[in-house]
């Protein structure tokens, strides 16, 4: 099964360029650093203006910066002098909402599907007896309502277990630089959930709307369906179809969850991974925590395959490893680039020990080369660029839209569309809560437990109480 | 048939609020995530400063009041629409035939009402207008009461005094939008000045 890809994700992380104002600072002055050397060795007569040219851009890049955290300061202490910064807080708050509307869109879209997909096809309600390895009690039989709790929480406590094993393989896996054995894993789980899962929806859909189709034909079609997605999720696409594959994706393993997963035992694994969210991200020595901080130590994107981005993936790790395919440059780069946590003085210490870290940035780059090197370099023109590009995305775990759409469709599995709403509308609210709370603490976020949740209450606050009495005033054209 | 009452019913009920939503909230939508965002007082007085556009100031209550009945409209409607779609029939249990579309017109009506009702209701409070409040509570109060007419199929006594109160309240947030009778009569002149 594949639930890895539901699994390792499930964080929210922002990069705004505005937040990061030592980082970015740290990072113009090493891309420029970059860029005179590489123009020194490429043509000597032009280094000395382009040199004079990169110190102003980067110079006016941490200006900017600067002013943009000053005024963020100032919205934290707002309190003190709201005026002055009124309107530059109104700039933060824009940006923030843009911010939101790009994710509530894929988020909603995702959920519209899986709903629409639940509403229609019976296959996804209809128990057929076969459930996931991960959940050996079947909640079937003759058995008490606590026994079917009890069998419900075991079954969450194991799948949480599997959860977090593979979690630790699979940030050891990134510790130690085994790209080729991620890629080929990640790669392996989209192959199976675009062929195999897009199949049995694709049949299931075929079987509802009674359209007959021969094999020939549904081939063709799964075929073109699956390569044109592995292509883009895990090369290169328009964007806007790499979002749309990303949604299909999570949208089709959320419905294998509701119908591969007993009643109860889904509501206690929502629960509970809404919980181990929390853990995972926000606990010192939590799995995704150090996977998010060594994938932002090592100034790479994360798996593409994992993460829903409101701008393109992979263009920043392209233009660093197409920049930097002299090993000696990238020994400088990278150790430069790797040290944009914290100060300025770190970067001259890091300027200091180039020579000594330079093999092991070689080494990273060589890793990185063989994890990629089919990627072409001519986007990468305009590395600076692209790199703001890339830092004004919000990105969302794949496993967020899942667990997301897996509570959407499960509450509308029992028919009732004001527990649907409801849901979607709680799920919409704690999505903008803790996209709030991103603008405040700048950092990693689980993006389950708050949506998670609002969710669960309004399901069971509407499916108890909201839905009976709505039922009878709507039965006798009561209006409130 | 089925399908034909259910859009029919659908649009009837939400084809206003959506008009108005995609008028209105859909276009900047990102301002009105601003402004739930921000804090209500802090965000009324920055508007008050910086934006010469008067109706700004009921924003926020326009929004939440679309907002709410929106969701109040598709909490009483989305079910029956759900059961029209399905099997079965309609007027079994000498049920009468217009059950769906007088749910419709008045999940309509309730929407516009609550609209209105936020606009007036978010202005008194601001202005300690005592008066207004009492108003949008006591007209709640009226068209609610009147709709449980409906059990008795007196379709047209609530109806009629729903749409009524639409109108009045409608009448009442539109001046306290800072409207007139002026306005409209401006906003026809000018539209007949550019024509020529």
């Amino acid at each position: 099964m594949s639930d890895e890809d539901a699994d390792e994700t499930t964080r929210l992380m922002s990069v705004e360029s505005a937040t990061q104002v030592n980082s970015s600072q740290v990072r113009d002055e090493g891309r420029s650093s970059r860029g005179r050397r590489s123009r020194r060795s490429q043509n000597e007569q032009n280094v000395y203006t382009d040199d004079r040219e990169e110190e102003f851009d980067a110079d006016e890049d941490t200006r900017t910066n600067q002013e943009l955290g000053r005024d963020r300061r100032q919205l934290r202490v707002r309190d003190v002098s709201p005026r002055d910064s009124e309107m530059d807080e109104e700039e933060m708050l824009k940006y923030g909402a843009k911010s939101v509307m790009m994710l509530i869109v894929p988020v909603s879209t995702c959920m519209l599907v899986v709903v629409a997909t639940i509403a229609s096809v019976t296959y996804y309600t209809r128990s057929d007896g076969t459930y996931l390895v991960y959940t050996p009690f079947h909640e079937e039989g003759d058995i008490t309502k606590a026994q079917k709790a009890g069998e419900a929480i075991a079954n969450a406590f194991i799948v949480i277990g599997v959860v977090l094993v593979l979690t630790i393989i699979l940030v050891l896996l990134y510790k130690f630089r085994c790209y080729c054995v991620i890629s080929g894993w990640l790669v392996l789980s989209s192959l199976m959930l675009l062929f195999f899962f897009g199949y049995i929806y694709f049949q299931e859909v075929l079987k509802v709307y009674n359209v007959p189709m021969d094999y020939f034909t549904l081939s063709l079609i799964i075929w073109n369906f699956g390569v044109v997605g592995m292509i883009c999720i895990h090369w290169k696409g328009p964007l806007r179809l790499q979002q749309a594959y990303l949604i299909l994706v999570s949208a089709l393993m959320a419905l294998v969850f509701i119908k591969f997963l007993p009643d109860w035992t889904t509501w206690a694994i929502l629960a509970a991974i809404s919980l181990y969210d929390l853990c995972a991200v926000l606990c010192p020595k939590g799995p995704l925590k150090i996977l998010v901080q060594t994938a932002q130590e090592r100034d790479e994107p994360l798996f593409p395959s994992l993460i829903y981005s409101s701008t393109m993936m992979w263009t920043i790790g392209m233009a660093d490893r197409d920049n930097s395919q002299d090993s000696k440059e990238a020994g400088v780069s990278k150790s430069q680039t790797n040290s944009q946590t914290d100060d300025v003085e770190e970067v001259r210490n890091a300027t200091e020990s180039v020579e000594s870290t330079g093999e092991n940035a070689e080494h990273a780059v060589r890793a990185l080369g063989n994890h990629g090197e089919e990627e072409e370099p001519e986007s990468g023109n305009d590395p600076q660029q692209v790199a703001e590009e890339e830092e004004k995305g919000v990105k969302l775990g794949l496993g967020d839209f899942i667990f997301y759409s897996v509570l959407v469709g499960k509450a509308s599995s029992y028919k009732d569309w004001n527990t649907t709403i409801a849901c979607f509308v709680a799920i919409l609210i704690g999505l903008c809560l803790t996209l709030l709370l991103l603008a405040i603490y700048k950092k990693a976020l689980p993006a389950l437990p708050i949506s998670i949740t609002f969710g669960l209450i309004f399901n069971f606050a509407t499916a108890e109480l909201v839905k009976p009495f709505m039922d009878s005033l709507s039965s006798q054209q009561a209006f409130i | 048939m089925t399908l034909m009452v259910f859009f029919g019913c659908t649009f009837i009920a939400f084809g206003p609020a959506f008009a108005l939503f995609s008028l209105t909230v859909a276009k900047d939508a990102e301002q009105v995530i601003v402004l739930i965002a921000r804090k209500a007082d802090e965000g009324l007085l920055s508007m008050i400063n910086h934006q010469s556009d008067p109706l700004r100031k009921h924003r926020i209550a326009y929004v939440s009041g679309l907002g709410y009945g929106i969701i109040s409209g598709l909490f009483a409607m989305v079910n029956v629409l759900a059961d029209i779609t399905g099997p079965g029939a309609l007027g079994l249990h000498n049920d009468p035939q217009n059950f769906l579309i007088v749910s419709a017109f008045l999940t309509s009506c309730f929407v516009l009402l609550n609209t209105f009702w936020g606009v007036v209701w978010f202005h008194a409070w601001d202005e300690k207008k005592w008066f207004n409040i009492f108003l949008v509570v006591a007209s709640h109060l009226f068209v609610s009461l009147m709709t449980l007419l409906n059990s008795k199929h007196q379709y047209l006594a609530s109806l009629v005094s729903a749409y009524i109160t639409m109108v009045v309240m409608g009448a009442l947030a539109f001046k306290t939008a800072g409207g007139s009778l002026f306005n409209i009569y401006k906003l026809f002149s000018r539209k007949t000045r550019t024509d020529h």
